[in-house]
Parts: structure tokens; C-alpha cells; sequence
């Protein structure tokens, strides 16, 4: 009955609305286009069509016309490459390393980023500017110098850190097998905790004081205020910040390529990234792409999963 | 109160080993402590850095500034037309366009390059300027940080105001909105600046010529030498310092800008 109402009501609505707004003087046609297309013209070319081509080239096969010598064609070859990339072992091992960084790294970075920002956000602390300027620093600094700088860090000749633990007693090796994801984990750390410490900050800051005050009369102390009130007032920019990291773990390239240089327990496929790009200097161009491919589906469904999955569980 | 401390320490302790140790001279870098100044010899580093291979180094600092001033320049501009005309323009399709372009923020960057690589190399492109700088300009995020800066800084009456007195939809938009999204732009052009300064996966894709790498691209290209030609090392950590200080400073001087911007885009 209500549902019948309100849908006759809409319709009795609509025509009038765009009514309203041609007398106001709203821009024509044309004009939008023209605010428009400057950025959708370059997107669609350097976006979609390469999203287009990616898929196309995904779908394709090399043959050969009469044994090893003959001439190359490409041709449709269906699923084909994307069986290719899910029997590659070197695959399955490049995302189960990608997993198993993005698990540790991603709540370990954002959790510090959300102590660090309430921290910032308590009257308590003194010389916060210096605080929030240093950690917001490593964000201009690009991933490659920062692994760069790292690696000096690692590195057993140069290493002030590895010299210092000496003195302890500890000999870490930090290119080891076993530690190196973590150090490139470390890297990531480092150059993205600031970051996003700094969103969830202002995050806090647009939150109006009077909030609080009943919270504050009602007894609540600073840590109840923090976990029950601010947290979850600014749950979105937590569920934003976890899924720019998500897409950051799922394109990992830089840092590893750069620690790479100096350790040999990275390999030339260690990220999935890496490994497309091996792949395609390989010149198998239609098995990199159904690899992009195959990256871009895992990162949209992680992330647009994560959203649905918060949304639901806030009640939106 | 110790936490602050002992993070920002751990913020802090790459430059300073960077800074100190550009300040070595190569044969100190090793044999000396890392965290202690020894003979000061920046001066000599420099000028190593700089005259190394015809003056390459300062060449893929220009090429760095030209692709992301311009690039962020430009990108900020498209961006900032079509967030707002997403935001204050009543058109059919408006939220079908904005979920494709919310959709292109979820699109890794890296997965775009290849074949973007193939797609220019066809058309000869690969190899130039255009094939770093064009790709960059393109900002999903910028869009739609505009978007959500727009409608929460221009009033609808103004804009009303500014068409009874015969203002075009452009003229209102760069004398009117474009005053009161000032400190949004400049937060979609730090982040910008900053996404294509830090690039990388593109330009190792697209460029081969060394005259037009940007300056990422150069130093790790460098680093890999080092094993080779230790005497690289000292450049590399000179070359890396001198990256990042202008950058550093720049976001210092800049900072009241766009944290306003950032409070704003956090609202929603």
C-alpha cells in the first residue's frame, strides 16, 4: 500500500524536476560534455581500452604453421591461457606469498596508523606537528628510493642496525630466505603507516567536540571514548584505507624488484607482478595479460568484497 | 609517550643514515660507523653525481619534474571539470559514469601498463615523453575526490546567483567554484604529484632510452650496477637524498593546504 504510494508519488514527481531545473537555468547538453570529456576521453583511452585489449589479448594463442620454423599467427585459443596461468606453480606460489604479506603487513600497518592517529587526537601530546611530520614523510619518498635506502639499512657490510645488534649479540640476516618478505614488509610499513594514520586523523578532527560531551558525563574515560565513539565514527575511513592497501599488496612491485638486487632469495617471480612482467619480456604477451587479468579480478573482488562485508556488518 | 618516541625514530633513521652517508666520502661507507658523520664530503659527492655520464642524473630530475608538474598540473584540471560537474550537474547517466570511474580506482596501475605497452608500441609511442605523460594525467581518485570536495564547498545558491547574472557554466566554475575548492585542488594535485614522482612499473615498461627516465627509474637502474661498479654506491645514496629533500621541503611548505583538503574529502 505505503510501497504503491510512494512509487505513484515519484512518478508524479519526476516530470516535474527537470522542469524546475531548465528555468533555474541549468547547463545545457553541450556544456556538461564539455566538463566531462577532458577527463573521460584520456580515461577511456588510457583506461578501458587498455582493460579492453588486456581481455582481448587474454583470450589469444600463438600457433605456428608447419613445425618450429614456420610463421607465428595469433589466434582465439578461448580459456586457454587462463588454464595456463592456473596449472603455473610459480603463480600459485607468488600469490600465496602476496597473501600471506598482505594478512600480516596490512592489519599491523593500519592498526599502528589508528593508535598513532588517536594518539594525535588526545589534548595529552606535546610536539605533535614534529610527530605527524615525521611520520607522514616516507610518503614522498618513492617505493624504489625507499627500498633503496632499506637495503643500505639490511645490507650486513653498510648496516649501522645490523652493526648495533652485533654489539647485542643478535645476527640477524635480514636478505635471508625466510626474512626477506618481512623486510619488504618493513618497507611498505615505513612508507605507508604515515599515510594513512594521517586520513584517519582528519577523519577524528571533523568529528564536532560535542560528541563527546555526554560520553564525558556519563563517566566514559579517554580509552572508552576512543574505542566506542571515535572508532567507529570514522569506520570509513578504516575500511577506505584497508582497501587502497589491499590494491597497494596485490601491485607490489618496486620494493622487491630493488631488494632483488641485493639478495638472491628473491626470485624474478616473487609477486605476481613480477611475474607478469617476466612473462611478458618472455614475449608471451597473452599470457602476462590473462595474468593482469587474473591480478585485477583478485584485487576487485578483495576489495569490493571487504566493502560489502564492513557495510553490512556497520548496518548501512 | 615512548611509542611516539621510538616510531618516530623509526620514521626518521633512513634519511638520517641517508644524509649522514652522503656526506662520505665512498671509502668511509663501509669501514665507518653508519649513524656518525666522518670526513664531510658532500660537496665532491655532488659533483660526482652531477658529471657522472654527460650530466644524466640531472636530466631524469628534469624529466621527474616535467612529468609530474605538468602531469599533476594537467590531471588536476580534468579532474577537478569533471568532479564537479558530477557533483553539481543534473544529467542522465551522471551515476552510471561515476561508478565506472570509481571502478577505474580499483584497477591496479600495474596491470594497466602492459598493455598499454602493446597499445603504443603500435602506434610508435613507446619510447617518448607522451607514453610516460599521458597515462599519468589520468586520476580516477582525483575525480573522485573532487566530486565529494564540490559538493561539500560550493554552495548551490552561488552558483544560482552567479547564472541570474549571466555567468557561463565555466566562468562560474573558474571564477566562483574553483576560489572555494582551492585547498581540495591542491591536496588531488600533492597526491598526484606525488603518485607519478613515485612511479615506476610505467616508465620501466614503456621507456629503453636513458635520456628520459625519471629519476626512480635512473637510480635503480644505477643501483643494479653497484655490484659491478662499487663506486656507483656513493651516487646512488647522493642521487636518492637530493630526490627526496625538495619533495620533503615541498610537502612541508604545503601542509596547511592540503590537510584542509583532506579534512574536507574525510567527511564522507
Amino acid at each position: 500500500m505505503t510501497d504503491t504510494e510512494t512509487r505513484a508519488r515519484r512518478v508524479v514527481a519526476a516530470p516535474d524536476a527537470p522542469r524546475r531545473r531548465r528555468s533555474g537555468g541549468g547547463p545545457r547538453a553541450g556544456t556538461i560534455a564539455a566538463f566531462l570529456t577532458p577527463f573521460f576521453l584520456p580515461f577511456v583511452l588510457f583506461y578501458l581500452v587498455p582493460v579492453g585489449y588486456a581481455l582481448w589479448q587474454s583470450f589469444r594463442v600463438v600457433r605456428r604453421t608447419g613445425g618450429q620454423y614456420g610463421t607465428s599467427y595469433t589466434t582465439f585459443g578461448g580459456f586457454h591461457q587462463y588454464a595456463q596461468v592456473l596449472h603455473n606453480t610459480e603463480f600459485w606460489s607468488s600469490i600465496g606469498r602476496i597473501g600471506l604479506f598482505g594478512i600480516v603487513q596490512v592489519p599491523v600497518m593500519l592498526f599502528v596508523a589508528l593508535i598513532m592517529a588517536l594518539l594525535l587526537d588526545t589534548p595529552l601530546l606535546k610536539v605533535k606537528a614534529f610527530f605527524r611530520i615525521s611520520a607522514f614523510m616516507p610518503y614522498a619518498v618513492p617505493g624504489v628510493i625507499a627500498a633503496i635506502m632499506w637495503s643500505y639499512l639490511y645490507s650486513p657490510q653498510l648496516s649501522p642496525v645490523v652493526d648495533l645488534l652485533g654489539h647485542l649479540g643478535l645476527h640477524p640476516d635480514f636478505l635471508g630466505p625466510g626474512a626477506v618478505l618481512w623486510s619488504t614488509a618493513n618497507v611498505s610499513t615505513w612508507l605507508w603507516t604515515g599515510y594513512n594514520m594521517l586520513i584517519m586523523f582528519s577523519a577524528l578532527q571533523a568529528i564536532p567536540q560535542e560528541t563527546y560531551e555526554a560520553a564525558k558525563l556519563d563517566g566514559a574515560n579517554n580509552w572508552t571514548i576512543a574505542w566506542r565513539i571515535k572508532v567507529p565514527i570514522i569506520a570509513p575511513s578504516i575500511v577506505l584505507t584497508t582497501v587502497f592497501s589491499i590494491i597497494g599488496t596485490l601491485q607490489l612491485y618496486a620494493e622487491p624488484a630493488v631488494l632483488r638486487q641485493i639478495s638472491s632469495n628473491i626470485s624474478s617471480t616473487f609477486t605476481p607482478n613480477m611475474l607478469a612482467y617476466a612473462v611478458a619480456s618472455g614475449n608471451n604477451y597473452q599470457q602476462a595479460a590473462a595474468i593482469s587479468v587474473v591480478i585485477a579480478v583478485i584485487t576487485f573482488v578483495l576489495s569490493f568484497g571487504f566493502m560489502r562485508l564492513t557495510s553490512k556488518k556497520a548496518g548501512l | 609517550m615512548a611509542l611516539m618516541l621510538l616510531l618516530t625514530i623509526y620514521f626518521l633513521l633512513p634519511v638520517y643514515f641517508l644524509i649522514v652517508a652522503a656526506t662520505k666520502p665512498q671509502g668511509d661507507l663501509a669501514s665507518t660507523n653508519g649513524l656518525a658523520f666522518s670526513h664531510f664530503n658532500l660537496f665532491s659527492n655532488l659533483h660526482t653525481l652531477f658529471s657522472r655520464s654527460d650530466g644524466i642524473f640531472l636530466k631524469w630530475a628534469l624529466n621527474s619534474v616535467i612529468y609530474a608538474v605538468v602531469g599533476a598540473g594537467v590531471g588536476t584540471l580534468i579532474s577537478a571539470l569533471c568532479g564537479y560537474a558530477l557533483a553539481k550537474f543534473q544529467f542522465r547517466g551522471k551515476e552510471f559514469l561515476f561508478s565506472v570511474v570509481l571502478g577505474g580506482v580499483l584497477v591496479p596501475t600495474t596491470a594497466l601498463a602492459l598493455p598499454l605497452f602493446l597499445l603504443f608500441s603500435s602506434t610508435g609511442m613507446v619510447n617518448t615523453y607522451w607514453a610516460v605523460f599521458l597515462p599519468s594525467i589520468v586520476s580516477p581518485f582525483g575525480v573522485y575526490l573532487a566530486r565529494i570536495f564540490a559538493s561539500a564547498a560550493v554552495p548551490e545558491e552561488l552558483l544560482e546567483s552567479a547564472r541570474l547574472d549571466g555567468a557561463g557554466e565555466f566562468r562560474t566554475f573558474f571564477s566562483v567554484a574553483s576560489r572555494l575548492m582551492a585547498p581540495s585542488l591542491v591536496t588531488i594535485f600533492l597526491f598526484q604529484f606525488v603518485a607519478i614522482w613515485n612511479n615506476f612499473f610505467l616508465p620501466m615498461v614503456m621507456l629503453q632510452k636513458e635520456s628520459l627516465f625519471p629519476v626512480t627509474l635512473g637510480l635503480f637502474e644505477w643501483n643494479g650496477q653497484t655490484a659491478r661498479a662499487p663506486l656507483l654506491q656513493e651516487s646512488v645514496i647522493t642521487g636518492s637524498l637530493v630526490s627526496i629533500v625538495p619533495v620533503i621541503i615541498v610537502f612541508i611548505l604545503l601542509q596547511r593546504f592540503w590537510r584542509t583538503g583532506l579534512a574536507a574529502g574525510s567527511l564522507k
